[in-house]
């Protein structure tokens, strides 16, 4: 089957490419960033099974019931969500080219981000001021890596984020910046996604258990 | 709660403290004093002929695949005599201490050696040396003239790089974990192992772990979407397709190591409660977890010299694979596969009989897929025009060794028979004959084989033999008294032997290394007579052993630019296809080719990252918050320049082609 393409003869242009155009700079980004982010998935995969396996070890402590306080988590995700349409905004001002529209759709994608890690520190901080820390059991300490690791991506996503825009300031919607614009993108649904995820299984679930 | 570290506290240096050198142990001091005055002298001699500008220039900041992926070959070999010094003083050890003796090893000392001899062969000896050669081959034998991601690579290279130093630097300050090679908890928590140890083992690991992790991906990209015109998926050389897998199943099991190593790493520094005996932690989660990543890992080694060996006995017995499509398809299998069989593993964990059978079957059934390649290589050898080069020979040593580990194998897969083998040194000796019969034997012969194409010279073969006919029959001695040790009942990892009726075995394992150690030595003198005589080993046709893959069409070794025109492929031997039907080379036309600028940015952060580690291991907070820091910012500064590219200039594109246009004529003009 591979053998039936073959030309007859030994015409040079038939083996080699003597007119190629080179591959346009950033051709490839966007396949490795979906790539690296499954990587990423798999870690959190990691730890999502580690919630799942020791999340009921509670090593008679404090279980979910007592801590989860689900009206504050319901806020929570909104924060994410808002941010993730906000982010969605900021794309299409870039597909029109609209740079300062873009970048206050990217503030306040921004301004969301901050919102959401600031009410899970002071949901940490509560929960470690009511002795719940992550040395009291396997449950919290599965529970504060699996939802920390997610605050951690957040918060390096608004690092780059603002390393974003001020990348755009300085030199406009030019094709490189687009590309990365697209990829923070990318990670930043993604995280809506696993958010969705923790948000279920950890605090829904958690509720029912 | 878990015991605080044993070691006393100081704000500036941690638990840093002149203490942590080794002065007291002979051992260790020798090492460090011919380690120095290797080390001066080396970097004398880089000093005296002032080559650190050459070096910095055109190695370390360079973004070239095939220079890094020399460069990944010295840093393989060079820890792989480290690793072999660790083996060596093992099999003395055991040697010695026998019916009272107590060895020149202690417990202390020898529970490193172990330790450090399975972390060093496997992350900094066998995957530099995988990563190498994808590296190196990979582009050119998909017709690219780089890498998706150059400046990745180079960064990869150098955190790998920067793992291997923090494991090394544990030798001389502090020590090593002793805990073996995976790190099992509760021994390796804080309560067990309060000391610097474990954390030498993560922080190295986990440095290494974001180098490999990258160059997969950056690989996948690469052979997904830089391959030549007309490349089709099924007319891929089998490496490339082995390559494929290989870093596919880097990615995909990677980032579990690196989340298990980040959750014992809590364990040790904030006192979570994952892997603890108390407060509800489960340390079987740990061992099911690290061997997610573990069997994978596995056959991340030995995939890609399962690729290497097709290239060489189809082109060694002058006819094109057999089975090609069943190769890809075995290939793809054991890929999958290999993701469901980690329990066995650890059958003794106590899971129970349905879930130990589900695994002991799918162990056995990943060996048809195996069982299938030999016999594709067999075939492909069968009537063919065999020659005994080099690369051959170890690739024969490969099919006869590998065969019998495999078998092996698949007695540890049957669950009953695990209860009494787990742990022996019958394990260890399995493990070892896949491993130096596949992964080393294939290394050996893909050095051999595909030296010339980096170098432009042959590699003596008289050596070369030498070293074969000591590795092939010391591997031999040296293991099959393991696996009769181990039907004997002796456990692994044990310093000293009460019964004296195990001593001959022991010492017929010894003078077996020994015989190793004189491969090695024969191999490591290969290489300095090869340098020496390169002018008579010179090959400059650039396919010296009449191969068939487009690694060959081009310049021994290749220009920067792989190929001034990107071949246009048909069929499966691409190379083999021009050359039989004598497709005229193209001698004009030349354009400016468009390539990526080099950059120090790599060895930078890879810097950073090693004073990071270092400062983790020794809890130097200040200068943990300094390091990381400065790595998030040195990226970002990175990003901050948008010119990566240059062009090379069309008339260097033609003096270069010019020069190999006269390189060809006077062949054909000598023939």
């Amino acid at each position: 089957m591979s053998t039936t393409t073959i030309p007859e003869g030994n015409a040079q242009a038939d083996f080699y490419d003597l007119h190629e155009h080179e591959h346009p700079e950033g051709h490839s980004t966007m396949l490795g960033f979906w790539i690296y982010l499954m990587s990423d998935c798999l870690i959190f995969a990691i730890l999502f099974a580690c919630y799942a396996v020791l999340g009921g070890n509670y090593a008679a402590g404090p279980g979910p019931h007592d801590l989860f306080e689900l009206p504050l988590i319901a806020l929570n995700t909104a924060m994410l969500l808002f941010s993730s349409i906000t982010y969605g905004f900021a794309m299409l001002a870039m597909q029109r080219d609209k740079v300062a529209q873009m970048q206050i759709w990217l503030a306040i994608t921004g301004m969301f981000g901050l919102a959401f890690l600031s009410i899970e520190l002071y949901e940490f901080s509560h929960l470690i001021h009511i002795g719940a820390t992550p040395q009291r059991s396997a449950f919290l300490s599965s529970f504060f890596t699996l939802v920390g690791t997610h605050g951690l991506h957040v918060t390096f996503g608004s690092i780059w984020l603002v390393t974003l825009m001020v990348q755009v300031a300085r030199k406009g919607l030019i094709q490189a910046n687009k590309r990365r614009l697209m990829c923070l993108s990318l990670f930043w649904h993604f995280l809506d996604v696993i958010w969705i995820g923790v948000f279920t299984f950890v605090y829904l679930m958690g509720m029912l258990r | 709660m878990a015991p605080q570290s044993a070691l006393p506290y100081s704000p500036i240096f941690g638990r840093l403290s002149l203490e942590a050198i080794p002065y007291h142990e002979p051992i260790l001091v020798g090492t460090f004093c011919a380690v120095a005055l290797g080390g001066i002298a080396v970097l004398g001699l880089i000093t005296k002929f002032r080559l650190w500008g050459y070096l910095w220039k055109e190695w370390f900041t360079t973004v070239d695949h095939k220079r890094i992926g020399i460069m990944y070959m010295v840093l393989g070999l060079i820890m792989f005599l480290r690793g072999f010094a660790d083996a060596l003083m093992m099999r003395t050890q055991q040697a010695l201490a026998v019916g009272g003796s107590e060895g020149f090893l202690p417990a202390h000392h020898y529970d490193q050696v172990f330790t450090a001899h399975g972390v060093i062969m496997i992350f900094f000896v066998a995957m530099p040396f995988i990563t190498g050669f994808m590296n190196y081959v990979v582009p050119l034998q998909i017709g690219a003239r780089d890498v998706s991601f150059p400046f990745l690579n180079n960064f990869s290279f150098w955190m790998t790089t920067a793992g291997a130093v923090l494991c090394m630097a544990s030798l001389f300050i502090g020590e090593f974990a002793q805990t073996g090679w995976l790190a099992y908890p509760p021994l390796s928590g804080l309560a067990y192992s309060p000391n610097v140890g474990v954390d030498y083992y993560i922080w190295c690991l986990q440095i290494a772990g974001v180098g490999t992790t990258l160059s997969g991906i950056n690989l996948i990209v690469t052979i997904l979407k830089m391959r030549a015109p007309g490349m089709g998926l099924m007319k891929m050389p089998v490496f490339t397709w082995t390559s494929l897998c290989a870093n596919i199943l880097i990615v995909a099991s990677f980032p579990v190591l690196t989340a298990v190593l980040a959750l014992l790493s809590l364990d040790r520094y904030v006192h979570t409660d994952f892997f603890t005996n108390d407060f509800g932690g489960n340390a079987m989660m740990y061992v099911n977890l690290i061997w997610i990543w573990g069997h994978p890992e596995v056959y991340i080694l030995i995939l890609p010299l399962f690729g290497a060996f097709s290239e060489i006995t189809a082109t060694f017995s002058g006819k094109r694979l057999f089975g090609y499509t069943s190769m890809v398809y075995a290939t793809v299998c054991i890929t999958i596969l290999s993701y469901v069989v980690w329990l066995h593993h650890f059958f003794t964990m106590g899971s129970g009989a349905s879930v130990n059978s589900f695994f002991g079957i799918t162990t056995m059934v990943i060996s048809i897929p195996t069982g299938a390649k030999l016999f594709n290589w067999l075939f492909t050898m069968y009537r063919g025009r065999i020659r005994f080069e080099l690369p051959m020979m170890w690739t024969v040593a490969f099919m006869l060794t590998f065969t019998i580990g495999g078998m092996t194998g698949v007695m540890l897969a049957i669950p009953p028979a695990d209860f009494v083998l787990h742990n022996s040194l019958f394990l260890i000796a399995h493990f070892h004959n896949v491993i130096i019969g596949g992964v080393l034997f294939g290394s050996f012969a893909a050095i051999n084989f595909w030296w010339p194409k980096a170098f432009g010279f042959k590699l003596d073969k008289f050596w070369g033999k030498v070293s074969f006919w000591c590795w092939v029959p010391g591997f031999w001695l040296t293991f099959t008294p393991l696996y009769i040790l181990g039907f004997m009942g002796v456990t692994r990892r044990m310093r000293v032997f009460d019964d004296t009726g195990l001593h001959p075995l022991l010492i017929i394992s010894l003078i077996g290394a020994l015989t190793i150690a004189c491969g090695i030595g024969a191999m490591l003198v290969q290489f300095a007579v090869s340098i020496w005589k390169r002018d008579e080993l010179r090959e400059e046709s650039g396919d010296p052993w009449d191969a068939r893959t487009l690694e060959w069409a081009t310049s021994s070794p290749p220009p920067a630019y792989n190929f001034a025109f990107t071949p246009k492929v048909h069929s499966l031997d691409s190379w083999y296809e021009i050359k039989s039907r004598h497709v005229a080379r193209p001698t004009e036309g030349f354009k400016a080719i468009h390539m990526p600028k080099n950059t120090g940015t790599g060895i930078i952060l890879a810097g950073f990252s090693l004073v990071t580690g270092f400062a983790l291991v020794w809890h130097i907070w200040w200068l943990a918050i300094v390091g990381f820091v400065a790595i998030v910012a040195g990226a970002i500064y990175h990003t901050f320049n948008y010119k990566r590219d240059f062009y090379i200039p069309v008339e260097e594109v033609e003096a270069t082609e010019a020069e190999r246009t006269r390189q060809l004529a006077a062949i054909a003009a000598g023939a």
